[in-house]
């Protein structure tokens, strides 16, 4: 079929505003980044000087990295686990056909329209030592904020109580979107309920596990806000977070080149973490063997 | 067709590009100059804006707009607002940030700037000046000194002693060092410097906090929060001023938030340490940006808004650096709710004598390093010249 030019004209100016968007506002930052990740960049004193890889050799002898991107892996990984294991249960459990089945999806759909900041001031006073929390625990509870072992773990259930809404209605859309007539089957032909999950839920829904799991994995290596507000990076460095660190470094410490290297560093992270988890789909998502 | 299809995107983009880049003033002309501060304080912005008008009237091209930022970020967002080339005309400086502010060159000399400069304190300008040359104007330089509920303190112990003060605070509510709350350490220097312990030597070289003053000092305050229960522990509150605690220390300049305090209060100076009575005190600067749009403007306005006239009335909100209104007269105009020999005591002799809060060039890394290394000392357990130790060895190599 041939395209006349003024059909071509009208689709390209339906893309333009959207194009445009994504140039100016994702490809020339991407690319600013990378410029001053080779400057050492000083606002204060206003200088600008070409370094070449000078920061990228910073990074690779930065002493302080390895806790950071520990810290970062810890908290994907706690925050990706509780998350999606939480949303599909929550779920998977609001999926009956039983009495107050919407009342529970509003309360626990409804944090995730809440401001991100206000929900974590509320939380950061609840956790202090003598906040509600341990109040409820009849103050015996830890010092949730301040002891390295907790501070992490607090964090982390704040934002997955904060989040896991949106995965909880993206998995019940795909739950209910599982053909009836196989359960019926799988019942007909005597399977019990564990096997009904694993051999038939499991695998349908797994488009949406995809989709879940990358956008909660690139979600929780930008964590930002909750870090900055309940921990800033302590006790010790245990909760400074890549994001975080790349804050301290460009806006706090003033090493503008120094923030975008390590900005770079986690594009580099997450369009890896992607790219591995777009790959491996073919191994388990369902459609797509 | 393809080769088109860019060029006209290229196009809008260039055309977006010029939208947002607003251009550059005309030299001459009405001017808009604009001042960050951290206050958003109704008086002060009041008093603020009356300076302003009256620099107007000599003035009339000539704007002022007092853009108050968040405290808790204010020298990110300064920063922030320099790098996205939005700088301001003039702006607050606080005193940890000093240093950075004052040898990077960002800011204009004011030399032959300020009304009457000789006059100026010295201990109110050391932080300021840079080979001789004034380059900020500190308009507050507020001393710490102890608030004290008299309530639920009834004397002040004798003789006033950290020591005995903790002990009091022990008996009662506690003791608050205002906004320390195990992150700000530079406000444990209201007591430590009573040990004579410094964080670094007077040259910024050498770290001090594993020197012998320095672990006694921080064993004592070890002592406070977790043997005597006199401090208020890591992740709890107490507010001072909302009745919660027994006394807290904290700048004068707080006083104004017990205007309608429900209970008795009163104000002394810091507690001695061993090493006898000392005072500390906190700055805030003001400068003009060398990338301000209106630097000569800005310079101009700010040799008014200091003046010896406007000085006296920022004096009373602000402890001004100029000695000729160091006197318990000034003061007391301006200090309604303080006593005149609270004044004396804790003002003037706290400004002629006073110790600046700690500083250092690049002092957001190095109190991030500090701030993260003291955090094991934070538990009932901590074994203090150990952590100490280790707060030297994590922030040594950036001094």
């Amino acid at each position: 079929m041939k395209v006349d030019r003024s059909d071509r004209l009208t689709a390209y100016l339906f893309i333009a505003p959207q194009l445009a968007g994504t140039v100016l506002f994702v490809l020339v930052p991407l690319v600013l980044v990378v410029w001053y990740s080779l400057h050492e960049w000083n606002v204060l004193a206003d200088t600008f000087d070409f370094v070449g890889g000078e920061n990228y050799r910073q990074l690779a002898a930065d002493p302080k990295l390895p806790g950071v991107l520990g810290a970062t892996a810890l908290f994907s990984i706690g925050l990706v686990i509780l998350n999606l294991s939480l949303a599909l249960l929550l779920a998977v459990l609001l999926n009956q056909r039983l009495r107050g089945t919407t009342f529970f999806r509003i309360v626990f759909f409804s944090p995730v329209v809440v401001s991100l900041v206000a929900w974590t001031i509320v939380w950061g006073f609840m956790l202090q030592q003598n906040g509600g929390i341990n109040s409820l625990l009849g103050g015996a509870g830890p010092n949730w904020l301040r002891e390295g072992g907790t501070a992490m773990v607090s964090v982390i259930v704040v934002q997955v109580v904060k989040n896991v809404g949106l995965n909880m209605v993206l998995f019940l859309a795909a739950l209910q979107g599982v053909p009836h007539d196989l359960y019926e089957a799988a019942r007909i032909d005597g399977a019990r309920p564990t096997t009904i999950f694993t051999r038939i839920t499991l695998p349908l829904i797994s488009p949406t596990i995809l989709l879940t799991s990358i956008i909660t994995v690139v979600g929780s290596l930008q964590v930002f806000a909750q870090i900055a507000v309940l921990t800033q990076g302590g006790p010790g460095t245990s909760t400074t977070v890549l994001v975080y660190y790349l804050y301290q470094q460009a806006f706090q410490f003033h090493a503008f080149g120094y923030g975008a290297t390590l900005s770079v560093l986690l594009f580099l992270i997450v369009l890896a973490l992607t790219v591995v988890q777009w790959q491996l789909r073919k191994k388990w998502v369902f459609h797509e063997s | 067709m393809k080769v088109r299809a860019t060029l006209a995107a290229l196009t809008l983009l260039a055309g977006l590009a010029a939208c947002g880049g607003g251009g550059g003033e005309a030299d001459d002309g009405p001017i808009t100059l604009r001042m960050t501060t951290w206050s958003n304080n109704e008086a002060h912005v009041k008093l603020f804006n009356e300076i302003a008008a009256a620099y107007q009237q000599t003035h009339p091209d000539v704007t002022v707009r007092f853009d108050a930022l968040p405290f808790d970020n204010y020298t990110t967002t300064v920063t922030t607002q320099i790098a996205g080339g939005n700088p301001p005309d003039l702006a607050w400086i606080l005193e940890n940030s000093a240093p950075d502010f004052v040898s990077s060159g960002a800011l204009e000399p004011l030399d032959g700037t300020i009304e009457n400069e000789p006059e100026l304190t010295e201990a109110a300008t050391t932080l300021w000046r840079q080979d001789g040359k004034l380059i900020a104007y500190p308009f507050s330089t507020s001393p710490f000194g102890v608030f004290v509920n008299i309530d639920l303190v009834k004397t002040i112990p004798q003789p006033w002693t950290w020591e005995n003060a903790m002990a009091a605070a022990a008996a009662s509510k506690g003791l608050v060092i205002r906004d320390f709350d195990y992150k700000s350490w530079d406000n444990l220097a209201t007591v430590f410097q009573g040990w004579g312990a410094e964080a670094w030597s007077a040259d910024g070289k050498t770290c001090g906090f594993d020197q012998p003053a320095m672990v006694d000092a921080m064993t004592f305050i070890h002592k406070s929060i977790f043997t005597d229960k006199a401090m208020p522990g890591p992740g709890t509150s107490a507010d001072f001023f909302a009745g919660e605690a027994a006394m807290t220390v904290t700048q004068i300049s707080r006083a104004s938030l017990l205007k309608d305090a429900t209970f008795r209060w009163t104000l002394v100076p810091l507690p001695a340490g061993p090493k006898g009575e000392y005072s500390v005190i906190g700055q805030g600067g003001v400068g003009v940006l060398k990338k301000g749009k209106h630097a000569d403007a800005a310079k101009d306005f700010l040799a008014f808004f200091t003046n010896t006239a406007n000085s006296a009335k920022l004096a009373q909100f602000f402890p001004p650096p100029r000695k000729s209104q160091l006197t318990t007269d000034t003061l007391a105009k301006a200090n309604p709710l303080l006593k005149p020999e609270q004044l004396r005591d804790v003002v003037i002799n706290g400004i002629e004598t006073g110790v600046v809060k700690p500083s250092h060039t690049r002092n957001a890394e190095i109190s991030q390093t500090v701030r993260s290394a003291l955090d094991p000392l934070w538990k009932p357990d901590a074994d203090v010249p150990a952590v100490l130790n280790q707060v030297c060895t994590a922030v040594q190599p950036l001094l």
